[in-house]
């Protein structure tokens, strides 16, 4: 908690400060569309967390997310009937994908760096074979329904969010995200304590792959089919979790934080469009963010060092 | 000629003296063994004339001059090289390339390879070296010849002085005799040679002098011819056993066997035949890379025996043995033991977690106390914890699954007074309550102390046992020639 605490107070800070701009954000409809258009980088982030916190990355939620969608208006092509097996589906890409990303990581020793990465151009390529450049076929109503619709009052995407959230905030108060963050903390003791590590990491990718899955699905119905629409999500997902103070190589942060680090970059986003900055500047504003609190966090870590030498080499042989 | 002298050298770390008055001198041509048991102050000794510590009291000459080195550079300037047992070479570099080291010849700026790697090959035809050449890359040579390396490098620079840290720990049977050549070539070059090793074969074969350190101070320096073995023994560990440790197991608390391996074998260890019983705590000595540490994650799984029988079952993994109901505490608790940035609780209940179900989770709380976890907060990170607070938990976090043998490697090393003392509680407790240990401790006091007998190992094989209470001598004996008394 005591780690949560700056990210929610420099949260605060901005919502105060877009209150200030635009007092709509105070109604509760403003709020609630606010949240509605962070859902998916929030779900997005958790995902990421999960995979960040067990010493790990994952490049490849944009392009997933791209076809998560580019699928679905295909297959559906605008018929409702088609909206509940094709759901059921694109689950399955995500949940085979973040798979594919685990077991390669973990059983061929390939870093997730480059795993993802190469994951990330498969995935991307395979959409431009796949539509020819531009995407074909049409959402349905109902898939449109959880990106864009509302139950009362409430949007489907925050319900969603909170359903999310609540069960990843459950994960990882469970015996699994003990031993996940341990791994990422100690590989080597988290192994001779009898976890077994690529298992648990491979089951991070997995919930990465669910997390984009689901992203695909509200973004679709949110901003509509475009082969666009994943593009750059990756790094604004790391950019969220590392703001959110979790470090990078893993062991440390909670998904709470990794989720209003999301919402902290999205309100600034919204603030900067408030304030008339360009759009084009999301990029810039999201490099200067990863790279500073990166650099925050590394600062601490020599710090740390001092205080911790490594073991001296005894001299150590008889007995 | 004296070409080194020490004079009063005493230096304190964290306020723990380490060394006091210590004297020390060689001339040239001279090999002069260092010997002292574990924390006499052999390495703390060596880095100061290195110029990787500086002393707090005391002097260095050499020459007769008087030299102070405040960083490992001035030292060598001053003629001075120590090999180290972790060799500081780049494997994928050629031989001269890391001979060469940062002081590359240059010619019209570039690197001028012809004369780095014709000057290698000078150094290494003097000293006889023809199995491998300058271009060879290092990757690729034994450690033998990694060894020879270090020592062109050494001459390369000028040493006058070449301090070796145990040179043999680390080298074949065959390869010793290598070195013996080498060290008397150097000592015919005119070199001091400043011979650190707990073997006292090599002291006796090698060395013209030889100086025992015992807890930080100089015992003695004495000609080897004028001393025998079993003297210089007497000289390194002579001491009064001055630690309480709780009283051993009567005969009767000594239970049913509850491991057994019979002619358990892998790449470190050949024709292992071992029982541990309940409420038995069993001591395992030898000398380092005699396979203690090898035996025990043998016997554990991390890496498992691939030969021989083992009761109850022989694990293939880490999750295997925790099954068989085994459990180990590692040598590094930092690398291997901790997750040092989780919670104390997260760190205790980390096996539970892993291994067993949700009942087997307990009072967290209940637990620390136990172990004696001063303050017993759970939710304290564990890296801010003492050494000695970090091994109790670690010891909580095997005892939440109640396993029937405990390993324990080195469980006090770095571990103050105090938390020492109750750690060796624990462990009688714990044997006491049916669990059988095997304990690993290069402090052969605590060995000895603790011990309800001791097995000792000599080059992966069980070179034999003693009985409780046998002495520091007939232990080492053991471990070094592999002869009983």
């Amino acid at each position: 908690m005591k780690r949560t605490l700056p990210i929610l107070v420099v949260l605060a800070v901005l919502l105060a400060a877009i209150a200030l701009v635009n007092p709509f954000f105070l109604e509760p409809a403003g709020f609630l569309a606010f949240v509605k258009r962070a859902a998916p980088l929030v779900i997005l982030a958790a995902g990421q967390y999960f995979v960040i916190v067990s010493g790990e990355f994952d490049l490849s939620v944009g392009s997933l997310v791209t076809v998560e969608v580019v699928v679905a208006a295909r297959l559906i092509d605008g018929q409702e009937s088609a909206t509940w097996w094709v759901l059921l589906l694109l689950i399955a890409v995500g949940l085979l994908v973040g798979l594919l990303n685990g077991v390669v990581t973990t059983a061929l020793r390939v870093p997730s760096f480059i795993t993802t990465l190469g994951m990330m151009l498969i995935l991307s390529g395979a959409v431009f074979l796949w539509t020819g450049g531009a995407p074909r076929g049409a959402l349905s109503e109902a898939f449109r329904t959880f990106g864009r619709g509302n139950l009362g009052p409430v949007p489907w995407s925050v319900l969603i969010l909170l359903a999310a959230g609540a069960a990843a905030i459950l994960l990882m108060r469970s015996d699994f995200g003990r031993r996940l963050v341990a791994t990422g903390d100690n590989e080597r003791a988290a192994a001779l304590s009898g976890v077994r590590v690529a298992r648990t990491r491979i089951l991070a990718f997995v919930l990465s792959g669910a997390a984009a899955a689901i992203t695909g699905i509200l973004l679709g119905g949110f901003a509509g089919v475009s082969a666009q629409v994943g593009q750059g999500l990756e790094f604004s997902a790391i950019t969220a979790v590392v703001l959110g103070g979790v470090a990078l190589g893993g062991g440390r942060g909670s998904v709470v934080a990794a989720m209003a680090g999301a919402l902290t970059l999205e309100a600034l986003f919204t603030l900067l469009n408030l304030y008339g900055i360009s759009g084009a500047l999301e990029f810039t504003v999201q490099g200067v963010i990863i790279i500073a609190a990166v650099a925050v966090g590394a600062l601490r870590l020599p710090a740390w060092l001092a205080k911790h030498p490594p073991r001296k080499q005894g001299d150590t042989h008889v007995a | 000629m004296t070409l080194l002298g020490m004079r009063g050298i005493g230096k304190r770390f964290l306020g723990v003296r380490v060394l006091s008055g210590v004297d020390l001198d060689t001339a040239a041509g001279e090999v002069h063994a260092v010997v002292g048991e574990n924390g006499a102050g052999k390495s703390t000794l060596m880095k100061i004339l290195a110029g990787v510590h500086v002393p707090d009291e005391g002097t260095i000459e050499i020459d007769g001059r008087p030299v102070a080195f405040g960083h490992p550079l001035e030292a060598q300037r001053a003629g001075v090289a120590i090999i180290y047992q972790e060799f500081n070479l780049l494997p994928d570099r050629s031989v001269a390339e890391n001979v060469f080291l940062g002081r590359e010849p240059a010619r019209r700026g570039l690197v001028d390879r012809a004369a780095m790697e014709a000057e290698t090959r000078r150094l290494l035809d003097e000293l006889g070296e023809t199995s491998f050449g300058p271009r060879d890359a290092v990757r690729r040579l034994s450690v033998a010849q990694q060894q020879v390396v270090e020592i062109v490098k050494a001459l390369s620079v000028d040493a006058r002085i070449i301090v070796m840290d145990e040179p043999t720990a680390s080298l074949a049977e065959h390869e010793v005799e290598l070195l013996y050549t080498l060290v008397r070539r150097l000592q015919r070059r005119g070199l001091a040679v400043l011979y650190i090793s707990h073997r006292l074969r090599e002291v006796f074969d090698l060395a013209q002098r030889v100086t025992v350190l015992k807890d930080g101070a100089r015992v003695t320096t004495v000609p080897t011819a004028e001393v025998g073995p079993d003297e210089l023994v007497r000289l390194m560990v002579g001491r009064e056993l001055r630690d309480y440790f709780p009283p051993r197991a009567a005969p009767g608390e000594i239970g049913e066997v509850r491991l057994s391996v019979r002619g358990g074998g892998n790449g470190r260890l050949r024709g292992i035949d071992l029982d541990l019983r309940a409420g038995e705590i069993t001591g395992l000595a030898g000398l380092q890379g005699s396979g203690r540490t090898e035996l025990v994650k043998a016997l554990f799984g991390a890496e498992p025996f691939a030969e021989g029988r083992m009761e109850p079952r022989r694990p293939r993994s880490v999750r295997d043995g925790v099954a068989a109901g085994i459990g180990l505490v590692t040598e590094d608790r930092k690398a291997e033991g901790l997750a040092l940035r989780q919670s104390v609780r997260d760190n205790a209940l980390l096996v539970a977690r892993a291994t067993a179900g949700r009942q087997a989770r307990g009072d967290v709380r209940a637990l620390l106390e136990r172990v004696r976890l001063s303050p017993p907060d759970p939710e304290q990170e564990v890296r801010y914890l003492s050494g000695g607070n970090q091994q109790k938990v670690v010891l909580a976090k095997w005892m939440t699954v109640g396993p029937a043998v405990l390993l324990l490697d080195e469980p006090t090393r770095g571990v103050d007074v105090g938390a020492k003392a109750a750690i060796h509680d624990l462990m009688r407790q714990l044997a006491r309550d049916g669990t059988a240990i095997l304990m690993i401790s290069s402090e052969l006091p605590e060995l000895i102390g603790m011990s309800d007998r001791v097995v000792v190992m000599r080059d992966g094989r069980i070179a034999g046992e003693l009985p409780a209470g046998s002495s520091e001598e007939a232990i080492m004996r053991l471990a070094a020639s592999g002869e009983a008394t």
